[in-house]
């Protein structure tokens, strides 16, 4: 297997990273299963590129990250205070942020950077003198990843952090410590969509192009990305768990990689996503089934209750 | 401590399912006092605890703590004065956390940005070596590995970490098992003896109903039937505790019937 391969996977793997990162935090910490991450990501790539390509290629960093926070907060205001329910709050949200993303990228669904100051192109220049030089996508997004781990094993060891893990795992203990749950889910999420934001920024800015698609079908990406790291590096402390987000996240791509490599069509990816949640999630279950299913076929073939003699 | 004046509450009133679950309960508790709560199923008794803490707001009367009107205070922060324990060990803790956090999250010291520091640490480890259990070793541990008991033992030093100006014992050994029950009920009367803490303690075990506390309180129908404390208390059966409920309760609510255990 070539290098270049492996490389594309692990620039995609850390830069998507960031995303199983945030998911990390809204469904494995709080519980909550945000469907609007495809939205808020597209919304982080499209706020990224809009202020890049007007001329402030860090600033569209925050920007991208700040659009994030205001999308978290909204689904999080639609759960916590306004009763709907937090699948549903989710779909609200992506929904209405397509519109909104069109609207950001001035009523076009496709912007182009190629002539654009990115934080990659600034990479670039930096790293010209370096052994790293031209390696500036691998760099940047290496660099995102450790510090959005670090980041996030700081995070959820503070207090706050504390309460937001006890919020998805028990809320009336959380109660009972005297701290309000509605202000701990809303901080959960407006802190992961912020990492989503980030997420297609960087990935917009490293394609030097964002299409109004970018981000369809990155929540279920993402859990897949989740559950491989889990399998992995599931028990442990958290920088082990976070670790294991992005590998998982690597490795989802490598697996992708390859199989482009069989003549595997590119529109694939969807679906193998898919299949790859089905198979985590439906896999232990019905792991647990079988022996009672077994049971049952048996006790029919030799004839009711003889089987059990 | 508590002051507790006329309150009332109706479950899905103007219904057929209409419950008067609280019918002008009064109740004063001085601070130290330790009040072990009976009364069949229905009687109000957890609703009144839930009223206490917040779990709802009470259709009429006020609820004082500590001097502190806290009738509409929204349950997480009368938390804070407040801590509670239910039947359910599993209720109080999250399974997914370490023991450590979970007391850290309890013991809730230092601001939202604070890491668990190494007194800290110290101070929760000396707390849980009180228990005898051993989980003093097993700090790092999710709660989810511990049994019943120990997770309400857990509960407990949670509850009491800061010590709270009420505690609330809702029939908090009923789920564990008679040795782990004893044990539990142990700790409870030590860390309640040496905290001198408010406390009221639902249960359905009239023994330690009476032996258990200063006071005891019958409740029927969502009032206090009779609250017995001092010398009046001491000289008290269970005999005597059912002849008074006979008598206290034939006077107007001789529809309600009891099962006593």
């Amino acid at each position: 297997m070539d290098f270049a391969l492996i490389q594309t996977a692990l620039q995609l793997g850390l830069i998507c990273g960031l995303t199983v990162l945030a998911l990390f935090l809204s469904y494995s910490m709080l519980n909550v299963c945000d469907l609007s991450t495809d939205g808020c990501f597209t919304l982080g790539a499209a706020v990224g590129a809009v202020v890049a390509i007007s001329g402030h290629p860090y600033l569209s960093i925050p920007a991208a990250m700040g659009a994030g926070v205001c999308s978290g907060f909204v689904t999080a205001l639609l759960q916590t205070r306004m009763g709907i329910n937090s699948l549903l709050a989710g779909i609200i949200v992506n929904t209405g942020l397509y519109s909104i993303n069109i609207w950001v990228m001035g009523g076009k669904s496709l912007l182009n950077m190629n002539q654009t100051e990115t934080v990659f192109t600034k990479a670039q220049a930096f790293l010209e003198n370096t052994p790293l030089a031209g390696e500036q996508s691998l760099v940047v997004a290496a660099v995102a990843a450790i510090l959005v781990v670090l980041f996030m094993t700081a995070f959820l060891n503070t207090r706050l952090g504390l309460a937001i893990r006890a919020t998805g795992n028990n809320p009336d203990m959380v109660r009972s410590s005297s701290i309000n749950p509605v202000f701990t889910t809303t901080v959960g999420l407006c802190v992961a969509n912020a990492f989503t934001g980030l997420s297609g920024c960087l990935l917009g800015q490293m394609q030097k192009s964002v299409n109004i698609d970018i981000g369809s079908g990155m929540v279920t990406i993402a859990l897949a990305s989740l559950l491989i790291g889990s399998t992995f590096l599931g028990r442990g402390g958290i920088l082990i768990q976070a670790i294991g987000m992005v590998l998982g996240s690597f490795v989802f791509r490598l697996v992708y990689t390859i199989a482009l490599r069989f003549d595997m069509p590119a529109y694939m990816l969807k679906l193998v996503s898919s299949v790859i949640i089905i198979l985590a999630i439906a896999g232990p279950y019905l792991k647990g089934q079988w022996p009672m299913l077994r049971r049952r076929l048996t006790y029919r073939s030799q004839g009711a209750g003889k089987g059990d003699q | 401590m508590l002051h507790i004046s006329h309150i009332y509450k109706t479950f899905n009133p103007g219904t057929v399912n209409e419950k008067k679950a609280l019918l002008d309960l009064s109740l004063h508790l001085e601070p130290g006092d330790f009040a072990t709560i009976i009364g069949s199923n229905g009687a109000g008794k957890s609703t009144l605890f839930n009223a206490i803490s917040g779990s709802f707001f009470t259709d009429a009367g006020t609820i004082e703590l500590a001097g502190e009107d806290i009738t509409f205070q929204p349950e997480f922060k009368r938390a804070r004065n407040i801590g509670r324990l239910f039947q359910d060990p599993m209720r109080g803790s999250a399974p997914g956390m370490t023991i450590e956090e979970n007391l850290a999250l309890a013991a809730g010291s230092g601001g939202w940005f604070s890491h668990m520091t190494k007194k800290d640490r110290q101070r929760f480890r000396d707390r849980l070596a009180l228990l005898g259990m051993g989980l003093e070793d097993r700090m790092k541990q999710p709660v989810g590995l511990l049994s019943g008991g120990q997770r309400q033992a857990l509960t407990l030093m949670m509850a009491t970490v800061n010590p709270p100006k009420l505690l609330l014992l809702d029939e908090h050994t009923a789920a564990l098992d008679p040795a782990a029950a004893e044990k539990v009920l142990g700790i409870t009367q030590k860390i309640v003896a040496e905290e001198k803490l408010t406390c009221l303690m639902v249960t359905h075990n009239m023994e330690s109903a009476l032996a258990l506390g200063n006071r005891t309180l019958m409740m029927n129908g969502g009032r206090i039937l009779f609250d017995v404390s001092g010398e009046e208390r001491k000289g008290l059966t269970v005999e005597d505790l059912l002849q008074r409920f006979k008598t206290e309760s034939g006077k107007g609510l001789d529809n309600d019937r009891m099962l006593l255990g």
